[in-house]
């Protein structure tokens, strides 16, 4: 077991580290750099920026320097926590991102949680009432929701919610508490917004989780261990929670990893169409405007966090499934 | 003789699936005795282990029992038909294990793998009797050590996964025996064990069976086993049952064709070197294409063309205890 989670954390660190590299490749990728931009910005706007201005900046911003060198900057300011100065913002990138990543981890919590919420039990009942009239009607229902793009879901939402029950939708705040310092009223504020984008965010996922969810527990049903539980003579709803549940849920464990950078990367578009204070909409921004220290950190934050699901899944996966505990397959 | 604790009189369990109804079993009556064991021979597909799930009720859908009775003695007295009951009924659920206990084919997935096998044996013992926690955990112990699990104490806290075969398949008799039925069936129990293996399960069936005075239904498609355990066996071919009697008769004096086939398909110590073991001619028939009168007239060797291929036949007596569903004996 402990070998289990040393080769865990090892690779983990390891995976971080290739991260790094990575994100740092992806921001050199596109041609020019932001003083580039900056200068057909400018000039966009009639301020003309001379070649030795732009130069001057590079050599300001390090910009000229070999790529190693420039990798080697970076990762030693990301060591000590400094992410550098946002070009665009003209602050630091922990402060940019600050508050917005916070809002953005509460707003994944919760759609995961309401996600499982709604999957499990569905997907528990499609599977057990196999091709009956309900899990016709989920799995209709279910393809409806793949199939309908989300932001336009949440356009549909807000349109509903704010012209037939008057919800506040946009947003994570109300005018006058977006600026406002943290305050109770505030963060009740913020449990108020909440519910439309928690559950849009969600019924991305919840479609394909029941799907997922389903063909899992038909496959556990048709194992022997189901019909020896059964002729045990425990009740069929203890039959099916104990043993098949359980088993199908493996798989479920494992799909944490990939949803929690899902939910940050996944709902750039509706968190722009709800307008809402996130991580994404500002990695768009960043990537627009080649923004290469702000994006490289919010890159390097969901592949982070990536890393960080995936280790959670592999212990939650430990805790539930004695096989992996003891170090042994069949 | 006492009276039969079990009586299956003329089941019919159907598969009723888009392709058409597969009769899988069509048509069986025994009975079975305490203290005596009933084998149910036959090849793959024969309705054995379907026989094996109605009596118990959990036949899976589409299947459902059709017609026909499971009457079934209880420790009372009382009678009660098992094919009358709903399948998710109280009175089904403490029969099933309470009074019938079943033990399958595959120790290897018959278990849970999340589960420790001492916690499913006290959730067995604790669904059919009133004991505490503590007091049930004791009896599982108590279960491992009589079924021969060395170190049952420490075996107990055991995932599945960390025992052999054949400790597995003690641990599901011990399973099927926690809340102490009359009837134990026992569905291929050996088929996935090696030889010593078996030898030791089914010597442990046998002394649990004397211990108790169990009723067993062994069911099995290996005539060595049932020649070693069986007293009484019922020969079925196509979910129908094509001879039955006691051990001695089907054995010296088989009559229907397919258990003489049967008989002459078991390899023999005395076979000389490169002799071919007889086998019995074709295959069986698709479920969907049963063939019409005796299902067996397509590979039996007295194939009589105008009669078997016509009508099923009757059921034969051909002396106490000993009947056959063949055309041939018929008077």
């Amino acid at each position: 077991m402990l070998t289990y989670l040393a080769r865990r954390l090892v690779l983990a660190l390891i995976t971080t580290w290739a991260i790094t590299v990575v994100t740092f490749i992806i921001m050199q990728l596109p041609p020019g750099d932001f003083v580039d931009a900056y200068v057909s910005q400018s000039s966009a706007m009639g301020s003309s920026i001379s070649a030795a201005e732009a130069d001057a900046m590079r050599q300001a911003y390090g910009l000229n320097q070999p790529f190693y060198i420039q990798y080697l900057k970076w990762m030693s300011f990301v060591a000590r926590g400094e992410l550098g100065l946002s070009f665009e913002y003209g602050r630091p990138v922990t402060e940019v991102i600050g508050d917005r990543l916070w809002l953005t981890i509460i707003l994944s919590i919760g759609a995961i949680l309401v996600t499982w919420g709604l999957a499990l039990p569905i997907g528990i009942y499609s599977a057990v009432r196999q091709y009956s009239f309900g899990d016709y009607v989920f799995t209709f229902v279910g393809f409806i929701g793949l199939a309908i793009p989300n932001f336009l879901l949440a356009l549909i939402i807000m349109y509903v919610g704010f012209r037939y029950f008057g919800l506040n939708v946009g947003g994570l705040f109300s005018a006058e508490y977006a600026l406002a310092p943290w305050s109770f009223a505030k963060v009740w504020d913020l449990m108020e917004h909440l519910p439309i984008p928690v559950f849009i965010l969600a019924l991305a996922g919840t479609a394909q989780l029941v799907r997922i969810m389903r063909a899992n527990l038909l496959d556990e049903l048709r194992r022997p261990y189901v019909m020896t539980a059964r002729a045990r003579g425990l009740p069929e709803y203890r039959v099916i929670l104990k043993y098949p549940v359980r088993a199908a849920l493996n798989p479920f464990a494992s799909t944490i990893g990939y949803l929690l950078p899902f939910m940050v990367s996944g709902s750039v578009i509706i968190s722009v169409v709800l307008s809402l204070p996130t991580v994404g909409p500002l990695l768009l921004r960043s990537l627009l405007s080649q923004d290469m220290l702000l994006g490289s950190s919010i890159i390097l934050l969901l592949g982070i966090l990536t890393v960080i699901g995936t280790l959670l899944s592999d212990m939650l996966l430990m805790w539930i499934d004695p096989r992996i505990r003891l170090g042994r397959d069949t | 003789m006492v009276d039969p604790i079990l009586q299956v009189r003329d089941l019919h369990t159907h598969f009723f699936a888009d392709e058409g109804v597969v009769r899988a079993v069509d048509g069986t009556s025994f009975d079975l005795y305490p203290g005596r064991t009933l084998g149910i021979v036959g090849e793959s597909g024969c309705g054995k282990s379907v026989t094996a799930r109605s009596i118990l009720r959990i036949v899976e859908r589409p299947g459902r029992i059709v017609s026909g009775q499971i009457l079934l003695r209880r420790g009372d007295g009382s009678q009660i038909d098992l094919a009358a009951q709903s399948p998710d009924s109280a009175e089904m659920r403490t029969i099933r294990g309470g009074e019938i206990g079943l033990v399958f084919q595959e120790p290897m997935s018959s278990l849970s793998a999340f589960h420790t096998v001492g916690n499913q044996i006290i959730e067995a013992v604790r669904l059919h009797s009133k004991l505490s926690k503590k007091a049930a955990r004791d009896r599982a112990i108590e279960l491992l050590a009589m079924v021969g699990i060395p170190r049952p104490a420490q075996r107990v806290d055991a995932y599945s996964f960390e025992l052999s075969g054949g400790l597995r398949q003690r641990v599901m008799i011990a399973l099927a025996l926690a809340a102490e039925p009359g009837i134990l069936i026992a569905d291929e129990p050996t088929t996935a064990l090696d030889v010593t293996t078996q030898a030791q399960i089914l010597d442990l069936i046998r002394r649990l069976q004397q211990e108790r005075q169990l009723a067993v239904i062994l069911i099995t498609h290996d005539m060595g086993v049932i020649a070693e355990m069986a007293d009484d066996v019922v020969v079925m071919y196509l979910g129908k049952e094509v001879e039955k009697g006691p051990v001695d008769t089907i054995f010296h004096a088989p009559r229907h064709p397919y258990t003489r086939s049967l008989l002459r398909s078991i390899p023999s110590v005395l076979a000389r070197p490169r002799d071919r073991l007889a086998t019995i001619a074709g295959s069986i028939p698709h479920p969907f294409a049963r063939p019409k009168g005796c299902p067996f007239h397509p590979r039996c060797p007295d194939f009589m063309p105008g009669t078997c291929d016509r009508d099923f036949p009757k059921e034969v007596a051909i002396a106490d205890r000993h009947s056959t569903a063949c055309h041939l004996y018929a008077s």
